[in-house]
């Protein structure tokens, strides 16, 4: 795939921002938050840094993975597999709808190119990835492993069991990054669940740790990106903690955790998609 | 169509059954001070807002760590604190299924884990939280108390009612918004299964949500001229087997009814149970041996054949059969 310039990804953003908000609202349902949040690290992985191949092929040799582990930003993955050639624009419209290939949360039962493992139970992702990076060791493919987490989702225990994992086992392949949002279900991380300081105890579990301070300025997110991938092969997993906004790119969506779960009315996705221009044309 | 029929139980007002759970929650909560509640980043989902607010010195915010949560609460019996555990259905058993075996089940501790969002009617999240093995791996564990109540009436009751039952209990209730048609004063007695509708020809046995379209079954069956037996199974175990071999004693024949795996759930008690005792024709509506998917929760209600048709379908099977 070519790598598309930052005014051409910057663009990208902008209608998949779009397709999230008109996923969302026609089934009002759907996490939007976290979607907009991220949707330039998406669109930086897909566009511009992983190499992959968009004619799915499940074992994925010779080829960059990703994993989605908080898998209700579902929308936002789903718009960038359908924007970089997995499965038709047209399809988005089918979304949490009976009979549909798009799930509520990501699935592989029913055949979604571009998903390779079930995702929704949080806390679960990171484990999947570490193994996926093992089997290209074995297989002697330098390809390098993907995975997205959030960061309430660090409260899961089995989270660590993989970070501990993964230095133990020196998965050197793996670039994991956690959303960095300070948003969950019920609130603020801090209130929730302090999470403290992730820089140090992924350092302390033996990690490399790099951090995007501006997950949504997308010249960042890609340079930080590169610069995780100049971290790889040296013994250690690679972590970057992206700072971004929850419901970034509408004003009254951004920063705050009441948008987590909730789709947009009609007036809200007017005012919304008015905020958004309209770049590759709407499916 | 349900409502040009001539149901037995009729409703003016539909609710979540969660709603009862977090009002009953409240109630047990200001009866007896032991009570207490914990959840994982789900309150509001769960309804426990209202206790938190009442009783913050009694409510725990766990974060996203379901397992911690269960041995948390194993721990909280100890001292004589009676902990309430919310999060989804999925979370509350598949999740953390060892932790509650080892600490609670075979510990015997008094925790009871609430658990919302059951079955496929929680709709577009999709299979990932659409529990249908709940039943029967709590079913399985021994000491543990299973209920499934049908409304939000009937949870409240419920809720209430296990605060003061000492053991482990699995609550299981639901995320749409559902007929009310039992009443808000009932007497909710644990393992004691309900006869709602006499009957002679077929005895229909139904649990959770799915106890609505039963009662919806047999106003069709009615006008059809076959006489059903509604019995509304809200305690899978300890199972009421008297009162289902009462009944099949007289109709000769039954259909279970439930929002769960075939394999595992109501249907497979009460077949265990007329096997041993009195084996007659039995049909079974249930989820066959699939996940579910997203939709809304009609559609899949429709789809994964759980629907009051689909009772009366079961129904005529089982009465060809006797
Ligand atoms: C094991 C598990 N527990 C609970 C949930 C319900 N749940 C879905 S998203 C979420 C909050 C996740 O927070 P975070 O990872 O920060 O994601 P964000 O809200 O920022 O998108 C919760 C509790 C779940 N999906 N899985
Ligand atoms: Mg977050």
């Amino acid at each position: 795939m070519e790598k598309l310039s930052i005014d051409q990804l910057n663009k990208t953003c902008s209608q998949v921002r779009r397709d999230i908000l008109r996923m969302v609202h026609a089934v009002n349902s759907g996490h939007p938050g976290g979607s907009l949040g991220c949707t330039e690290f998406f669109v930086a992985l897909y566009f511009n840094q992983m190499e992959h191949n968009t004619n799915f092929d499940m074992n994925g040799k010779n080829e960059d993975l990703f994993f989605l582990s908080n898998g209700h930003i579902s929308p936002v993955w789903y718009s960038v597999l359908a924007r970089s050639g997995y499965f038709s624009v047209e399809e988005l419209a089918t979304f949490r709808k009976i009979d549909s290939r798009l799930q509520g949360h990501p699935t592989t039962e029913e055949n979604l190119p571009g998903i390779r493992i079930a995702s929704g139970s949080l806390g679960q992702g990171l484990s999947a990835g570490i193994g996926a990076a093992q089997a290209k060791k074995i297989n002697g493919d330098n390809k390098t492993v993907f995975v997205l987490m959030g960061d309430g989702e660090q409260q899961e225990g089995q989270v660590w069991e993989a970070a501990m994992y993964a230095a133990h086992h020196k998965v050197d392949n793996l670039i994991a990054t956690i959303d960095l949002n300070r948003q969950q279900i019920d609130g603020l991380t801090v209130d929730v669940m302090d999470l403290q300081d992730l820089r140090k105890k992924y350092e302390a579990f033996g990690w490399e740790v790099v951090e995007t301070k501006n997950g949504n300025d997308i010249e960042e997110v890609v340079s930080v990106i590169e610069k995780a991938k100049s971290l790889l092969g040296n013994g250690k997993p690679v972590m970057n903690l992206l700072h971004t906004e929850m419901g970034y790119g509408v004003d009254f969506m951004v920063g705050t955790h009441k948008w987590h779960g909730v789709a947009p009315n009609d007036e809200q996705l007017e005012n919304a998609l008015g905020q958004l221009e309209e770049t590759l044309g709407d499916y | 169509m349900e409502k040009t029929l001539n149901t037995k139980f009729t409703y003016t007002e539909k609710k979540d059954t969660r709603s009862g759970f977090g009002d009953g929650l409240l109630e047990a909560g200001r009866k007896n001070p032991e009570v207490v509640g914990l959840c994982a980043d789900l309150i509001g989902s769960l309804k426990m807002g209202a206790f938190q607010k009442e009783f913050p010195d009694r409510f725990f915010q766990v974060g996203i760590a379901e397992a911690n949560m269960m041995g948390l609460a194993a721990g909280m019996t100890i001292g004589g604190k009676i902990p309430f555990t919310g999060t989804f259905a999925n979370f509350s058993t598949g999740r953390v299924y060892d932790q509650i075996r080892q600490s609670i089940a075979y510990s015997g501790k008094n925790v009871k884990i609430c658990a919302s969002h059951a079955g496929v009617t929680l709709g577009e999240d999709g299979a990932t939280h659409q529990i249908l093995e709940d039943i029967g791996m709590m079913k399985m564990l021994p000491h543990m108390t299973v209920i499934n109540p049908c409304d939000y009436n009937q949870t409240k009751a419920a809720t209430m009612a296990i605060a003061e039952h000492d053991g482990p209990v699995y609550l299981r209730f639901g995320r749409p918004s559902w007929p009310i048609f039992t009443d808000s004063n009932q007497k909710f007695e644990i393992g004691k299964a309900w006869k709602m509708i006499d009957g002679k020809d077929v005895t229909i046995f139904a649990t959770g949500h799915l106890v609505w379209e039963a009662v919806v079954a047999e106003a069709i069956l009615a006008e059809e001229g076959i006489s059903a037996e509604v019995i509304n199974i809200h305690t899978i175990k300890p199972l009421d087997e008297e009162a289902i071999l009462e009944s099949v004693a007289k109709t000769g024949c039954c259909v279970s009814a439930e929002e769960h795996q075939l394999n595992g759930g109501l249907g497979d008690s009460i077949a265990q149970t007329l096997v041993r005792n009195n084996p007659v024709p039995m049909e079974f509506v249930g989820v066959d041996d699939s996940f579910g998917e997203s939709g809304t929760p009609m559609d899949l209600m429709k789809k994964y054949g759980l629907k009051a048709e689909n009772i009366v379908e079961k129904v005529k099977k089982a009465l060809a059969r006797k």
